[in-house]
């Protein structure tokens, strides 16, 4: 089995996130593997282990994004790439991302793609589905089962709080959601092999791409944190009274009714 | 100078910090309240290699350095100390003295399994009589052709409920009076061995500390740790290491107290305003704070010396003595930042401080912890 998995650096939304001139401050931010990612990287550990094969974690972004590889390798992935587009574009999308990853995969034996149902940060979920256009194979998103039998593929997706069962066949392109499995934490030894395990570093030129071919088709207009939740306010008084004050509020300060 | 840690020190960092915040946090309070062993938390420990932490990969161990130990001591700590000391103690005196003085073959039949995590590590050097003047040992073994035959007690003694062997200190011989002190290692099953769980603690009460008692317990020559006769250097050493150790717990409690009189300043409201705005209580998480991050960097710098094969007995002790006597004064800032609801197991700096105290205790107290500075400086 030659398994990928698709892994962003994303800041960790339950630290303190500070919004200035329009983007996100990265000085002070956390910064973490995406956790959807995380069941992906662990579906794939335990799908290796199951049927031999090798997993490779696949990342575009800078130089930064090295501790999240090395912490995936530490999980237990045998190989990492860094695409690093930090010298060629300010700014990556769905689209572009989709397109490098594919012209990176393209010409790779592939068998199995796991990639998060979505990015934490910018939430979209479209870079699995579209990469999995590009290269012309099966794919299904938000799944939280699989079983391989042969080229045999039975899935589980999670649709809306209700379950899907899905058959096809490898190979495939699935994205995880939460319930797929417990991710592991890194074990120690692999904490230090990690930084012995390969890991490969490529730019846009070693892919043949040309930086107008990944120009982003979107604009992001304004980026704001979402509005601080005010403090709730208790009513005191008669019991009467009080309900006659809350639906006083409701319809005129709250304006539901 | 080099200040950062190295990324696998960072990384573990990161792992135990998640680890101690999603595992071993939640039962905490019920834990202590039940003197509960924490079990399960060890089991998932002993899967991610942590065990062996320090110890050759030969062994079963991870291969890592002292101050990743520390690391992870800290994090435990942070959260639970009932966990932190069990670790501790696990590495530091369970393990490290059978690294430092065994044989190729004990070590492959006692070290190993303490890797795996298959036995605790526990080390029995206190006894009703002897503790700070650990010298003070009572406790017999006599060879007999190629067969120790060992009576006495020990008190107080981490872990040994759950070890499947472990190293004690014994009177191998008397020479003009003087005594030949030894250690030995020990079967927890062997016949005439008894093991005792029955303190009822100030704190730490999710460890396990027990008491020793050996009624002709007979074991084989070839369980002579190290050399006959050097038992009480051996310990002294095996202490210096465990004293990082019990200043890593000491940091890990204080940060964990700190934390929480940070949140709990910041959502207190009294006279209107939250008590973090009232400079009484900023200077107090000041004062906090310094302690905290002062002791971190000494443990590191012990424990770095260590690393580097260089002397660190000195520097041991001056992390263990500060970082000790610093972590029950930022607890009880805690606890006064928190005002009664501090004094209520619920918001946990109470048992923080019930926990902390032990430091200035074990291992050696803050005055022999004093005795061994000093004789550093007056040797100097
Ligand atoms: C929870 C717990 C876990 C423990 N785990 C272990 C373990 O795993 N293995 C083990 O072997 N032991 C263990 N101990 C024992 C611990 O190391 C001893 O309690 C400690 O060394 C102090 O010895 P003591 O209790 O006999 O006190 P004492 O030595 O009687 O000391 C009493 C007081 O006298 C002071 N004092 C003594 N001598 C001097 C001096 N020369 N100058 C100035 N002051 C002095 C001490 O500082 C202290 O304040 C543990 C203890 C506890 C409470
Ligand atoms: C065992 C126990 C028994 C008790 N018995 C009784 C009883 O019988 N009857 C009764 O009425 N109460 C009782 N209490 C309550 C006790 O009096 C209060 O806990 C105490 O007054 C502190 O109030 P608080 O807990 O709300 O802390 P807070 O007032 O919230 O104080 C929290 C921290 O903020 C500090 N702080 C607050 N305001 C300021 C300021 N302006 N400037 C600087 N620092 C400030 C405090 O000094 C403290 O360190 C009892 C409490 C306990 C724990």
């Amino acid at each position: 089995m030659n398994i990928y998995v698709l892994v962003k650096r994303t800041f960790d939304t339950e630290e303190k996130i500070v919004v200035s001139g329009g983007k996100i401050q990265e000085d002070g931010a956390e910064f973490i593997i995406n956790p959807y990612d995380e069941y992906a990287i662990e579906e794939a550990i335990q799908k290796r282990d199951a049927l031999g094969g090798k997993v490779t974690v696949v990342t575009i972004g800078g130089e930064d994004a090295e501790k999240q590889l090395r912490t995936a390798l530490a999980m237990g992935a045998d190989e990492a790439v860094l695409i690093n587009t930090e010298d060629d574009l300010d700014e990556l999308d769905q689209y572009s991302s989709a397109y490098i990853l594919a012209e990176y995969l393209k010409d790779k034996e592939v068998d199995l793609i796991l990639a998060g149902n979505v990015a934490i940060d910018g939430g979209s979920g479209q870079v699995g589905p579209r990469l999995a256009d590009l290269l012309g194979i099966n794919y299904v998103t938000t799944i939280t089962s699989l079983e391989i039998d042969g080229t045999n593929v039975k899935i589980v997706r999670d649709i809306e709080g209700d379950s899907e069962v899905l058959e096809t066949t490898l190979p495939l392109l699935v994205t995880a959601q939460q319930g797929l499995n417990e991710p592991r934490y890194p074990s120690l030894p692999g904490i230090m092999k990690a930084k012995k395990k390969p890991l490969e570093e490529l730019e846009l030129d070693d892919l043949d791409i040309d930086e107008d071919d990944v120009e982003v088709k979107v604009e992001t207009v304004e980026i704001y944190l979402p509005p601080q939740k005010a403090a709730g306010r208790v009513l005191d008084g008669e019991l009467q009274a009080q309900v006659k004050e809350l639906v006083n509020l409701l319809h005129t300060e709250a304006k539901v009714i | 100078m080099f200040f950062d840690l190295t990324d696998e020190q960072r990384m573990i960092q990161r792992t135990m910090k998640e680890f101690a915040d999603e595992v071993v946090a939640p039962g905490a309070i019920e834990r202590d309240r039940k003197k509960a062993f924490p079990k399960e938390i060890f089991q998932q420990l002993a899967e991610m290699g942590i065990m062996g932490l320090p110890f050759p990969e030969e062994y079963g161990g991870a291969g890592a350095d002292t101050i990743s130990f520390a690391i992870v001591t800290e994090e435990l700590s942070r959260v639970c100390a009932s966990t932190g000391i069990t670790y501790s103690a696990h590495i530091s005196l369970g393990g490290a003295p059978l690294n430092l003085f065994g044989t190729k073959e004990q070590k492959e039949r006692y070290l190993t399994p303490i890797c795996t995590g298959e036995s605790f590590g526990a080390f029995g050097l206190t006894e009703a009589n002897a503790g700070s003047d650990a010298g003070g040992t009572e406790t017999r073994a006599v060879l007999e052709g190629n067969q120790f035959t060992i009576n006495g007690s020990k008190m107080f003694i981490t872990n040994a409920s759950y070890a499947k062997h472990l190293a004690l200190t014994a009177i191998t011989d008397l020479k003009d009076g003087k005594k030949e002190i030894s250690a030995i290692i020990v079967p927890t099953d062997a016949k005439g061995f008894t093991i005792k769980d029955e303190y009822e603690k100030m704190g730490l009460n999710a460890s396990n500390t027990t008491e020793l008692i050996l009624e002709n317990v007979v074991v084989p020559e070839e369980n002579l740790l190290g050399v006959r006769g050097n038992g009480f250097k051996q310990f002294l050493q095996t202490l210096d290491g465990g004293r990082i150790g019990i200043a890593a717990m000491a940091v890990g409690i204080a940060q964990g107290a700190l934390n929480k009189a940070v949140r709990y300043a910041k959502e207190r409201k009294q006279f209107g305003r939250a008590i973090a705005d009232f400079q009484a209580t900023q200077f107090k998480l000041a004062d906090m704070a310094v302690k905290v991050d002062i002791a971190r960097t000494y443990v590191y710098k012990a424990a770095w010396l260590k690393d580097q094969g260089r002397p660190f007995s000195k520097e041991a002790a001056i992390a263990k003595y500060y970082a000790s006597e610093m972590a029950m004064e930022v607890c009880d800032e805690a606890i006064q930042i928190h005002g009664g609801y501090g004094y209520m197991r619920e918001y946990e700096v109470e048992r923080y401080m019930r926990d902390a105290k032990l430091l200035e205790i074990g291992e050696g107290t803050s005055e022999v912890q004093k005795l061994v500075i000093a004789r550093h400086i007056l040797a100097d």
